[in-house]
């Protein structure tokens, strides 16, 4: 029974906490995506076409490690017996990706371009079995910047 | 130092090529982050400390990788990659590695 109240109690802080802050953190990356559309990023090697000359490049990154709450991993559970889309992940990392972008981005308010953007994924404490506990995803890039 | 993860560097000629460097970094996190970490994974969300720890250990494998670079002679490191993995639970390696040129 009491074993009962406890997968209740979590489920319920994960549930309404979880879907709160991925509320909050989706409104926030569509707002600073918005803002930093001005920032030409591409995944292609060579620089976009543009006349000035370029004054120096740097190597930028940014990263996030993200966590599932304890609600999406029963949910997540259910959906292995069942098979098929686990929605839960996919906006979880769907999110961390978004978020180390708009940080490699931050990262660099003076830059013209943005080139060869590379993500990588990778789960950095693995749950047991199937599960994953957290994901880290590292966005890197060249930062290209033109004479003034 | 410049650092790219292209080719080449844009806007400038290479003239050497002195061959691939490589920084890496094993770190783990005290055990009061990890508990932190875990009383995170019933509410979701991100893991600061975890970002903090990588980000830290991310920069000091470029600073490994940029003095090899430097010690071959090299003002450039081309082609950068980066790979993570886990070694073992909370602790994680990062490798970086390239390739050292000189550019003009």
């Amino acid at each position: 029974m009491e074993q009962l109240i406890i997968f209740g109690i979590l489920i319920s802080l994960g549930y309404f906490f979880g879907r709160h802050a991925e509320k909050k953190h989706y409104k926030s990356i569509q707002e600073r995506e918005k803002h930093w559309l001005q920032l030409p990023t591409t995944s292609s090697k060579y620089v976009l076409e543009d006349d000035r000359i370029i004054d120096h490049c740097d190597l930028v990154n940014g990263s996030m490690v993200v966590s599932v709450d304890y609600f999406k991993r029963i949910l997540a559970r259910l959906r292995n017996f069942f098979g098929g889309n686990i929605q839960s992940y996919e906006t979880l990392i769907d999110r961390a990706r978004r978020e180390a972008v708009l940080r490699l981005k931050e990262s660099c308010p003076e830059a013209n371009q943005v080139i060869n953007l590379r993500l990588e994924t990778s789960s950095i404490t693995k749950g047991s079995g199937k599960q994953i506990g957290s994901v880290e995803v590292l966005a890197y890039g060249t930062a290209v910047y033109f004479c003034k | 130092m410049f650092l790219t993860n292209t080719e080449e560097v844009p806007g400038k000629k290479i003239t050497t090529f002195y061959g691939v460097v490589s920084g890496s970094t094993v770190r783990a996190k005290h055990a009061g982050r990890d508990l932190m970490a875990g009383i995170k994974n019933v509410f979701g969300g991100e893991l600061k400390g975890y970002t903090e720890l990588l980000q830290e250990s991310r920069d000091e494998a470029i600073d490994r990788m940029k003095s090899q670079a430097k010690q071959l002679g090299a003002n450039a490191v081309v082609n950068v990659r980066f790979s993570t993995s886990s070694v073992a639970a909370g602790a994680s390696e990062i490798y970086v590695y390239g390739t050292a040129v000189s550019v003009e």
